[in-house]
């Protein structure tokens, strides 16, 4: 739910760092603190258990630059990755502008990275949000390890795409940050399908972290030109 | 692109409306500050004394506090708890449902009772009910109509990330 506040000159957005628990969200935000200056970004607040596994959720506000002379403000939030936490998770959805879902490339992780994915689409709709229709972007993270899957299994099984049935919109897109790739194709069947950008990460090293929000905030940002 | 949630949009004339709202219960239950919170955890307007802690880190906290306790209503069969009360030793905050959308924060120590802050609470709220249902009802007219504050700008919005 974006704020604009013509007397403030502000516009205020909210994304949510969403995926499977120890998937990488909070590194994500880590990173980003560690990072930008100070004077462009607030507190890290965390709401975590007492052995750092987030419990409600992690904030960082952070001013991207200006734009027609309105500051822009991004507010990051993460949920709760482990399952249980549904409830907390469902809380810090409401009045989203964007979302990464943060996924964990480890091929055992796969059924865990399915379920939170899932999970996402049944809260969203719960708030009468369309995925589909927002700002959305995938990352897949630890893409460092050994046991990490490949890149095409993961888009196959988490970002298969979903049908546009719009003709106006059933043309080829390309994906702006994967050469010879489309975000908007059609399927071998004629049926024309819609992905979201995804990015590859290693959180930790901060590797792929600020490509990752600088994409989806320029997504959010479009959503208001 | 279609965006899931409504928007929100504060003109100066809506911040000057609920601030002279706000800075009234202020003025008459002694308190010293006043923040209007959205359900989403965003500020929208402080009056009275400036805090001395980050308003857009209490905002957030505000909101999620609030979002809790209204799922614990519901566990409780409730439909909602409007309004929520946290005594500390020295400072204490009367928080309360704003149309839905918001939520007051109102701050008071010593100066003042809980019980005169809550009396006049309520006409405030429901002041500030009033401007806040107006301010939907006009975002919900304007609804797909309503300009693109940013119409044009794809360039500078590409040069932001460069």
């Amino acid at each position: 739910m974006s704020m604009i506040n013509y007397a403030s000159r502000e516009i205020n957005c909210k994304l949510v760092y969403y995926g499977p628990g120890l998937g990488g969200k909070t590194t994500n935000l880590e990173h980003v603190y560690r990072k930008v200056a100070p004077s462009t970004r607030g507190k890290l607040i965390s709401l975590a258990t007492e052995t750092e596994r987030t419990l409600f959720f992690d904030f960082l506000p952070v001013d991207l630059g200006t734009i027609r002379g309105f500051k822009t403000r991004f507010h990051l939030y993460t949920v709760p990755g482990q399952v249980y936490y549904n409830a907390s998770r469902k809380l810090i959805l409401k009045g989203v502008d964007g979302v990464v879902f943060v996924a964990d490339s480890q091929i055992d992780r796969m059924e865990a990275n399915q379920e939170s994915m899932q999970n996402l689409y049944d809260n969203m709709a719960e708030y009468g949000y369309d995925l589909t229709k927002m700002p959305f972007v995938i990352q897949y993270n630890k893409r460092d390890l050994p046991t990490a899957a490949p890149i095409a299994e993961l888009q196959q099984l988490l970002n298969p795409g979903w049908e546009v049935a719009e003709a106006d919109r059933q043309r080829l897109s390309p994906d702006p940050y994967h050469a010879g790739e489309y975000l908007t194709s059609q399927l071998a069947t004629g049926e024309w399908i819609e992905r979201a950008t995804h990015f590859e990460a290693v959180a930790v090293t901060g590797d792929g972290v600020f490509d990752t929000l600088k994409a989806i905030s320029k997504l959010v940002l479009k959503t208001l030109s | 692109m279609v965006i899931g949630a409504t928007s929100w949009s504060l003109t100066p004339g809506d911040e000057d409306a609920l601030r002279r709202g706000m800075e009234r219960l202020l003025q008459e239950c002694s308190a010293h500050s006043a923040l209007l919170v959205d359900r989403g955890g965003q500020l929208l307007v402080q009056a009275g004394e400036r805090p001395s802690f980050d308003p857009t880190t209490f905002a957030t906290l505000t909101a999620a506090d609030f979002s809790a306790n209204d799922q614990l209503a519901r566990l409780l069969g409730a439909s909602d708890f409007s309004s929520l009360f946290h005594q500390g030793e020295r400072e204490s905050m009367l928080l309360s449902d704003v149309a839905q959308r918001a939520i007051l924060v109102v701050l008071f120590d010593a100066r003042t009772t809980l019980g005169l802050v809550r009396l006049r609470l309520r006409p405030a709220v429901e002041e500030l009910s009033g401007i806040v249902a107006a301010m939907t009802a006009r975002d919900a007219v304007r609804g797909a109509s309503r300009p693109a504050i940013l119409a044009g700008a794809e360039d500078e919005i590409d040069r932001l990330f460069q």
